[in-house]
């Protein structure tokens, strides 16, 4: 079976693409920079956006971003089913972009947060869960000042009708409780797939959590699902 | 074609969290001003457009400001026409 092709994006002010690639080789993928001013993907089976700081988080976390050139690419690459992750900043790229459900408002606590959270798996309806089981939980680093989601009524309504919470803020047992939600994010919701599961972003960091040597694994997983989806061209 | 100026003015939906307001409010007993509340820190964007008429500036900075300047999600807006070159 050949080696995946994982392309990270590189915004000015990006600060985890080179992390999102060592990850990508660690787990036995090959990591592809791609450029924010390009309108090429570089025929990459898979799309990562990466945490950080993209554009000083002017006028908007994610909002200038989230109108480069290359998201022209990543939109359509989505259109046609192609994996495409976003990790926090990311994340806050594709809601911005619209890609996404909902928006990434300043933590309640107004507190910078950086520690590991516990997750809990909410669907394997993805491109990144298809590996896992609902209800499991993981250990994965959040590390983050604005990763409160928030969403207008009826876009909460249509996520918990339809399942579009991929993974919340809990205890290691799973249960939810206040102390469990680093950022008083909306019903602990941590992350968030499209309708088709192919698109999905979160704000804990998957690939800050691969190798034992240096903090928990749990986003080993997600880079298994996310390769097995590249590899098969399809959405989960 | 005339150059229109604008103002738009953007803030966090009535209920949103807004942190640097309350900040700015905390901030304000200890200068002898008690007797404030529900500070609110927006945003405000200047620009200047150059279009055949008003009601096209108009237009298009309404469309700027639905789909970039806010974020509908979170943040509603006020567009201001301030003057006319």
């Amino acid at each position: 079976v050949s080696a995946p092709r994982i392309g990270v994006v590189t915004f000015p002010g990006s600060l985890d693409d080179a992390d999102a690639r060592r990850a990508v080789t660690e787990m036995g993928g090959e990591g592809v920079a791609l450029w924010h001013a390009d309108r090429d993907l570089a025929g990459v089976d898979a799309v990562i956006l990466p945490g950080g700081f993209s554009y000083g988080d002017y006028l908007r976390c994610g909002a200038i971003a989230a109108r480069a050139p290359i998201m022209d690419e990543v939109r359509a690459f989505a259109d046609r089913g192609g994996p495409v992750l976003g990790i926090c900043n990311g994340f806050q790229i594709l809601c911005e972009a619209g890609l996404l459900p909902g928006a990434l408002i300043r933590n309640a606590s107004l507190r910078f947060v950086c520690e590991d959270v516990w997750l809990r798996v909410e669907t394997s309806r993805t491109v990144i869960t298809r590996e896992l089981t609902p209800g499991e939980t993981i250990q994965i680093p959040v590390k983050h000042g604005e990763g409160q989601w928030v969403a207008t009524r009826e876009q909460l309504e249509q996520v918990e009708a339809d399942g579009l919470a991929v993974f919340r803020y809990s205890a290691e047992d799973g249960q939810l409780r206040d102390d469990t939600n680093p950022n008083g994010a909306t019903n602990h919701i941590a992350g968030v797939r499209n309708a088709a599961g192919n698109v999905v972003g979160l704000m804990p960091h998957p690939e800050h959590a691969v190798d034992p040597d240096v903090g928990p694994t749990g986003g080993q997983g997600l880079f298994a699902s996310l390769f097995e989806s590249a590899l098969a061209g399809t959405t989960a | 074609m005339t150059a229109f100026t604008f103002e738009v003015l953007v803030s966090l939906k009535p209920g949103l969290l807004d942190p640097q307001g309350k900040a700015v409010e905390g901030s304000l007993p200890a200068m002898g001003f008690d007797n404030v509340t529900d500070v609110r820190v927006g945003k405000h964007i200047k620009l200047t457009v150059e279009a055949p008429d008003e009601a096209a500036a108009t237009a298009q900075v309404q469309e700027m400001a639905t789909r970039v300047l806010s974020n509908p999600v979170i943040e509603e807006f006020e567009v201001l026409e301030v003057a006319k070159a």
